[in-house]
């Protein structure tokens, strides 16, 4: 029983301000533990109390000397105050980057900038966005800077932050896109407080990623930060594009700016790399040859002038253009546009000219998914092939997003977009006089072939008009009317999950109306990745829609509360074939191998009992939200309404309950 | 009927579509069920839609299916990636289902090219 009128028997809360304050500063628990004992008599309390202070291993009776040297020492001469400390001068040097956002889960150990970002940087340019997951923070930023053309800033925690965000990264990395990084750490181990920091530091946290980012710098000065910042800078834009991480020190964030002058931080932009004029002019000469000609690109255009100039060298030769869609760079509307053809074309190519191709190899070859796996050329015997790519400027040893080796007959290294304008005008120069009726010739038949697939993709979109499950034809060609006439831009991830059906009925014209897919094909790419897409369109106050897999939705769900939060308007139309739908269809493959029939080839890849409702989930985060829908007559009005509500500034989402592909 | 044709739990869904486009059944109706059945639990669906309409894994194979005996050969020993049916998962009669029910689909009556309002062209 507690006895209040013992003046020794007092709360803990009533020690001596000091004495507990040095306790504490001393060491923990044990100081604690002592101060207390020395202040509390007797009691069944103050005992119970005692007891579960009580070190684990028994005090020795003298102080330690750090609880000596605490409790004898002067108060530190340090102020509690600082006016300024190292990560102001940091966010000095990030703004002179025009990063525009700022992506984050916070972590403790990049308090010290997160901090001078939102107080003394004011919070805008850069702007930090909340994530709820670094996976989140990085796809997102990946999505942005494909649209917005310049990289995002991305905060990450020490070591946990990171290793979130490694799938990321490594998407972002195998899709080429610049994101400027930012890992806290705290480099000196005498400054890191027991247990967590520890967990929370490496010794070299660029070691996690360092396979996939284009480089990273643990700067030890501000000096240094600035240079390294603004090296890692240039390098993420120049092409070929990469992420690039710096390491901040804990320490040189948070310790006051040494006196002395600081460097202002001065930007220069690197130019993109041209392609040697000799081989260029030979490139022309084998083009101009030929009689057969593909072009067949994937990673090339950036900006409008890239596509305006991949259209004039397509005119020009008046050859068909294969979009492998790593960007938009072809027109879907432009008749020179074949891509629906592809494999007819290539098989008649005499010769072919690859831009940014990530995998030449399966440009001319594939191999067929069977127990012996199968080798085919699907090009002709003879077929020359040249490349005018940066791919192998930027290769790493370990992780093989290098795809097969293809001997090419000319290989040209250089950014196919910055290079496009010399080959144009090396084409003009080797084309021989004398050339219209053939060229005519082979305008009209491209200007035949290309009506002809759009008719036979209408054709084709009828078929199960009206099934239910609602097939990906009639979800896209619902879409259509609703956004045709709004400056609109799609930023689903993989059309091949839709069967391509968006590009097969859209118009797309614009290079920001289609960005491509993950790179790295790591699941948890699209939703994020939508938003940040999203993110870039707003300032355009552009219509934009993603078609979201629901398998992908789920490895990073929390996307939809950043853009609710954040007010990025979006619509989602969930692609909700409720399974692991490729994954289903490789199960099923080893089955018929096996002959055991393909009754279990849900058991581990069908999303199933229970349903997951989307429109609930996204409700819960105060989206707003429609569906599941089955029936495909309802789909049109429900479509409405939310684009109704994406176009007042807010993200929707609509779940419909969709066929496989 | 098969145990797979019940247990696959996330097919259930699917198989409820019944072919939303086919028509009145054909004299061999009870065969076009079983068929249907058949195609959703051996997971033709999964590559080839539930109506047949073919999508990127697989072309469309109805309206107008090959007849059975093409079908059965081609499904037994196939050209390019589609995986092999061998005759323990799936008989000729079982076949000749699937062929009665890819039978009973019919081309909906829509313009889409109408309903895009053009479009490019
Ligand atoms: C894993 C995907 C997959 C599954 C499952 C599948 N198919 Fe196929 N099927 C294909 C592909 C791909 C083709 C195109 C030719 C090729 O690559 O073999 C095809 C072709 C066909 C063809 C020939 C079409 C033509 O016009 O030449 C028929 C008929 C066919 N499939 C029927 C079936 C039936 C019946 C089933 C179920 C018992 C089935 N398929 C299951 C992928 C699949």
């Amino acid at each position: 029983m507690q006895d209040d009128s013992n003046p020794s028997a007092r709360k803990p809360s009533e020690i001596g301000r000091r004495t507990l304050f040095t306790a504490v500063a001393a060491g923990g628990a044990v100081s604690l533990a002592n101060a207390l004992s020395a202040s509390a008599q007797t009691g069944p309390a103050q005992a119970a109390s005692r007891e579960m202070l009580k070190p684990r291993t028994a005090p020795t009776g003298a102080p330690s000397a750090a609880a000596m040297q605490a409790e004898t020492a002067p108060p530190p001469a340090s102020e509690v105050f600082e006016a300024r400390s190292g990560s102001d001068y940091m966010v000095d040097v990030i703004k002179a980057l025009d990063l525009g956002y700022v992506a984050t889960l916070p972590g403790s150990s990049f308090r010290g900038l997160h901090e001078s970002l939102i107080d003394y940087g004011g919070n805008a340019k850069p702007e930090l966005l909340t994530c709820l997951h670094e996976e989140i923070s990085v796809a997102f930023a990946h999505g942005y800077a494909k649209i917005a053309g310049k990289p995002m800033g991305v905060f990450l925690h020490s070591v946990v932050g990171l290793q979130h965000a490694s799938m990321a990264i490594y998407n972002a990395w195998c899709d080429r896109v610049p994101i400027v990084m930012f890992v806290g750490n705290t480099l000196d181990s005498a400054k890191r407080r027991e247990g967590i920091e520890w967990y929370h530091t490496a010794l070299d946290n660029g070691a996690i990623v360092r396979d996939f980012v284009k480089w990273d710098a643990q700067p030890t000065s501000l000096e240094d930060f600035n240079e390294a910042l603004l090296r890692a800078y240039g390098l993420a834009v120049t092409q070929p594009a990469a992420p690039v991480l710096i390491s901040v020190d804990t320490e040189l964030q948070e310790a006051p700016i040494p006196v002395g002058k600081r460097p202002v931080p001065r930007l220069t932009l690197p130019t993109q790399p041209v392609g040697d004029p000799a081989a260029l002019a030979k490139a022309a000469a084998m083009l101009a040859k030929a009689e057969h000609p593909v072009i067949v690109v994937d990673r090339m255009v950036r900006t409008p002038e890239g596509m305006a100039h991949l259209v004039e060298l397509a005119e020009t030769l008046q050859c068909p253009v294969i979009d492998k869609r790593g960007r938009l760079n072809m027109p879907s509307s432009h008749y020179l546009n074949q891509s629906e053809n592809a494999r007819g074309l290539i098989k008649s190519a005499d010769v072919i000219l690859g831009l940014e191709l990530t995998d030449p190899w399966g440009v001319v070859n594939t191999l067929l998914d069977r127990i012996e796996r199968v080798e085919r050329h699907t090009a002709a015997p003879g077929v020359k092939l040249i490349t005018l790519s940066t791919h192998d400027l930027l290769i790493h040893s370990n992780f093989q997003d290098f795809e097969r080796y293809q001997p090419s007959d000319l290989a040209i290294t250089g950014d196919a977009e910055a290079t496009a304008p010399y080959l144009i005008e090396a084409v003009k120069q080797a084309l021989p006089k004398g050339q219209q009726a053939a060229m005519q010739a082979r305008s009209d038949k491209f200007r035949a072939a290309h009506a002809d697939t759009r008719r036979r993709a209408y054709e084709e979109a009828a078929y199960g008009w009206d099934a239910s499950p609602v097939t990906t034809a009639r979800l896209c060609a619902e879409i259509w009317p609703l956004i045709k006439d709004s400056d609109w831009a799609f930023v689903g991830a993989n059309s091949s999950f839709q069967s391509f059906w968006p590009q097969k009925l859209w118009d797309f014209d614009k290079p920001y109306q289609y960005a491509g897919g993950s790179g790295g094909a790591g699941l948890g790419y699209g939703a994020p990745a939508a938003v940040g897409a999203a993110l870039a369109h707003r300032e355009h106050g552009r219509l934009v829609v993603n078609i979201q897999g629901d398998g992908e939705l789920m490895c990073a769900p929390g996307s939809l509360w950043t853009a609710v939060h954040h007010k990025i308007p979006l619509l989602t139309v969930m692609h909700n074939n409720r399974a692991y739908h490729q994954e289903m269809m490789h199960i099923q493959r080893m089955a018929d191998r096996h002959e055991r029939g393909v009754a279990s080839a849900h058991i581990g890849t069908a999303i199933d009992s229970p349903f997951i409702d989307y429109s609930k989930l996204a409700d819960s985060m105060g989206m707003w939200a429609a569906g599941p829908i089955t029936d495909p007559n309802e789909l049109g009005a429900a479509l409405k309404k939310a684009i109704d509500v994406v176009k007042r500034g807010e993200p929707a989402l609509v779940d419909v309950v969709c066929q496989p592909r | 009927m098969k145990a797979a044709l019940t247990a696959a739990s996330a097919l259930a869904v699917l198989s409820l579509s019944a072919a939303a486009t086919a028509q009145p059944p054909p004299p061999h109706a009870e065969d076009a069920v079983h068929g249907h059945q058949l195609f959703m639990a051996d997971g033709c669906y999964q590559c080839h839609g539930t109506v047949g309409q073919g999508g990127s894994a697989a072309p469309r194979i109805a309206p107008d299916p090959l007849p059975a005996e093409a079908i059965a050969a081609y499904i037994r020993k196939p050209a390019g990636q589609m995986p092999p049916y061998s005759p323990k998962v799936l008989n000729d009669a079982d076949i000749a289902d699937i062929h009665a029910y890819l039978a009973t689909i019919r081309k909906p009556d829509v313009d889409v090219g109408k309903r895009l309002g053009g479009g490019r062209n």
